[in-house]
């Protein structure tokens, strides 16, 4: 009697999503997460540098290094809030955090730019934090020989090459672009997966797995029932990240909804499935939790090309991110939302997360049946 | 007192019973710090560079082979034709597309200024701005010699402002220095939070806090007892971190350790403190867990492990000023790579010591109010 089979399924599958649906607190994380995240990637991670506390210190005191240090705090990037008067100040100005840079300008500075047609300034920066370090020296290298070129030959400057820059895709630099995807891939992955090892590790941990499998329901049928409330969690989720990158982050959406969609999809079944695996391999909600928090927050983070470019990282991890479910997820919602492509270019990414999701199946059919047995 | 070594006995006891969470503890946060450590870089090592050479020049020729010259790019070859150079760019092969127009040569000779164009990817916003600036150096640069070979050594050349960089307590700029204390002091509070507060949630889950709670042991002596093992371990994980670190990508060790160890010691009063606070006020692990993953992300993303703090708006910069991960995350960076000492560091340690303070007497509070 197949209809009564059903039935019961659905029956249990409703259970499930009440028992989620009553604990309001954790409801409330589910959605509220989302868009804590947005906002946070959104207006405070960026690696853009404003308003660097620098010091300087003056050896010259001159007219011309007067007008570059004001150049310096009028550019956006650069506040001078320390001045110095002598070489023991360095460190102690660098080593307290008081500022990220000193620029140290070499006595007669005027004299030797106009008299000589070279003259020297000194950076040190704080290089404990290495992007940002390279960072605020480029940007004061660049500053600072724009100036030259104000205020010395003019000539000379018209003479170099016009470079028409065009930013493909993405004129503005905005770092949405790169945090959206990264959010949603970030949170899918770890709700979807997370939750499901949780939740079946309860089962075995209280004990109520073992009078589950005797029920009439196939142990199959029980794996589902758990996890379908959560895709459509996860779902629901992905909605509400894309409404927001749309609306208020105005995230371009070029490409085709419904592939949208269905990519989203198949990675929310490759999260659960990395869960159901987790959740067979762990004894207790604890192991699982290390497995899915601990092992899966940072190397998503870190490891699918979310916030730092793959193709900068040592060629070890560039093979490593090859295995990261997020790394094909993240690529191919770049593709359909920013560079508006269809299929034709995804069907690689589809393809490899359809694989590990018949991969991570099969793994936690095996050991399920081990431990069965 | 006697109570409070009893308590401690006994999660030490169940701790080291439990043979599956140990290796966890210990392997886990090892492999990741050996694996993330060198992940987190902008500097852009590598730019796949395809040249539209409309010229076909002398002078085009030299420039492609400048940029094939340097160990920063890569030519990915393509035809004669902006639209198949842009199709490379939307296929990910390539990031940056040179195009070189006819008669680029000739301007260039006579002074008139020639225009190239540069079509970069910009998904990743940080890395198309540093990509700009290394291929303008190197056009600049290029038609600056073309400028001095023609006009001649013995005209004035135009005065120029030279700049000497120099890095200080981390001079090769490695990654690796800022990372590995970053990612230590991450998997230090998520190891030491996260057991504290499962821990005492499985008991209530369990059914075994019914027992204790009817023994004469005071509130804050359960408390204490719960707090002192996670406590031990989770500096013993840091311990144990700064050794991997060193050995494995020689981190500096410039500061006092015993400055360190003290303020992560005040630290992790604090997060323990905070993971019972959650777990006395939740009924189940998976509430724990992402009640305390909640928080977790948003204090990780916002201590500046990643990003400079600095550049932050300023709501998240007050923010920061409850952020316990803010304050650790500057401290173990500043102690290890700068040698910071105690008057450099005295704002911390103050701050954290109150929350640290405030957060305890909460969690001891709650936990009578909820038996």
């Amino acid at each position: 009697m197949p209809n009564k089979k059903t039935n019961k399924f659905w029956g249990f599958a409703k259970k499930e999503f009440r028992h989620i649906f009553r604990d309001k607190r954790t409801l409330l994380i589910i959605f509220g997460m989302p868009i804590a995240q947005l906002l946070i990637f959104g207006y405070v991670v960026t690696n853009e540098i404003k308003d660097a506390n620098i010091a300087i210190f003056d050896k010259s005191g001159d007219y011309l290094s007067q007008k570059l240090t004001s150049k310096l705090g009028s550019s956006g990037y650069f506040i001078p809030t320390t001045f110095i008067h002598s070489e023991t100040e360095i460190e102690p100005v660098l080593r307290s955090g008081k500022a990220k840079m000193v620029l140290v300008y070499e006595p007669n500075f005027a004299q030797k730019f106009y008299k000589e047609g070279k003259s020297s300034i000194q950076i040190i920066t704080d290089a404990s934090e290495p992007n940002t370090a390279s960072l605020l020296s480029n940007y004061a290298w660049a500053i600072i020989n724009s100036f030259a070129i104000e205020n010395g030959v003019k000539e000379f400057s018209s003479s170099s090459i016009d470079i028409r820059l065009r930013m493909l895709y993405n004129p503005e630099l905005k770092a949405v672009f790169m945090f959206v995807p990264g959010t949603m891939a970030l949170i899918l992955m770890l709700i979807t997966a997370m939750m499901t090892s949780i939740s079946i590790a309860r089962e075995k941990e209280l004990g109520t797995m073992e009078i589950l499998l005797v029920s009439p329901l196939k142990p199959s049928q029980i794996i589902i029932g758990k996890v379908l409330p959560y895709v459509g969690l996860a779902f629901t989720n992905a909605l509400v990240i894309l409404f927001l990158g749309y609306t208020v982050f105005s995230l371009p959406m070029r490409g085709s909804l419904l592939l949208l969609l269905l990519v989203n999809f198949i990675f929310i079944i490759l999260a659960l499935s990395l869960g159901i695996l987790i959740s067979t391999v762990s004894k207790t909600q604890q192991v699982a939790m290390f497995f899915s928090m601990i092992g899966l927050m940072l190397p998503t983070i870190l490891l699918s090309g979310f916030i730092f470019p793959i193709e900068n990282m040592p060629v070890i991890l560039q093979w490593l991110s090859l295995i990261m479910p997020p790394r094909w997820f993240i690529s191919a919602l770049k593709t359909i939302m920013i560079k508006g492509e269809g299929i034709l270019y995804v069907w690689k990414e589809i393809l490899i997360m359809l694989g590990m999701i018949v991969f991570f199946l099969t793994l936690s059919i095996k050991k399920f049946k081990v431990r069965l047995s | 007192m006697r109570i409070i070594l009893y308590i401690i006995q006994k999660e030490f006891l169940q701790i080291f019973r439990n043979k599956t969470m140990l290796p966890v503890i210990f392997m886990v946060p090892i492999v990741q710090l050996l694996i993330l450590a060198n992940a987190a870089t902008f500097e852009m090592k590598n730019i796949n560079l395809s040249v539209v050479d409309f010229d076909n020049s002398l002078r085009s020729r030299e420039i492609i082979r400048r940029f094939d010259a340097s160990p920063f790019y890569s030519i990915v070859p393509t035809e004669r034709s902006v639209e198949k150079a842009v199709e490379l760019v939307h296929s990910n092969k390539t990031d940056a597309v040179l195009v070189i127009p006819k008669g680029f040569e000739k301007d260039l000779d006579n002074a008139y200024r020639p225009k190239v164009q540069l079509l970069l990817n910009a998904i990743n916003g940080t890395s198309a701005a540093l990509a700009n600036a290394y291929t303008s150096s190197i056009l600049i640069s290029y038609s600056q010699n073309i400028m001095l070979e023609k006009t001649g050594s013995n005209l004035i050349k135009p005065s120029s402002i030279s700049t000497q960089t120099s890095y200080w307590y981390n001079p090769e700029l490695k990654y690796s220095h800022f990372m590995v204390p970053g990612i230590l002091v991450i998997l230090v509070t998520i190891i030491g939070m996260f057991l504290t507060a499962l821990n005492l949630v499985r008991e209530k889950e369990i059914g075994t806090i019914e027992q204790i709670n009817v023994t004469p042991i005071k509130r804050y002596q359960f408390i204490i007892g719960k707090l002192i093992p996670f406590w031990i371990i989770a500096m013993f994980e840091l311990a144990f971190g700064l050794l991997v670190g060193k050995i494995l990508f020689n981190i500096p060790i410039n500061g006092s350790l015993l400055l360190l160890f003290s303020f992560a010691g005040i630290f992790l009063v604090l997060a323990l403190g905070g993971g019972l606070l959650i777990s006395s006020s939740s009924s189940s692990q998976q509430q724990v867990m992402f009640v305390a993953f909640f928080f977790m992300i948003i204090f990780i993303l916002m201590s500046g492990i990643f990003t400079p703090t600095e550049s932050m708006p300023n709501w998240a910069k007050i923010f920061n000023h409850i952020n316990p991960l803010y304050y650790f995350m500057k401290v173990n960076r500043m102690v290890l790579l700068k040698g910071a000492r105690l008057s450099d560091i005295s704002e911390s340690f103050i701050s954290t010591s109150i929350l640290a303070v405030i957060v305890l007497t909460f969690a001891i509070r709650r936990y009578r109010k909820t038996t």
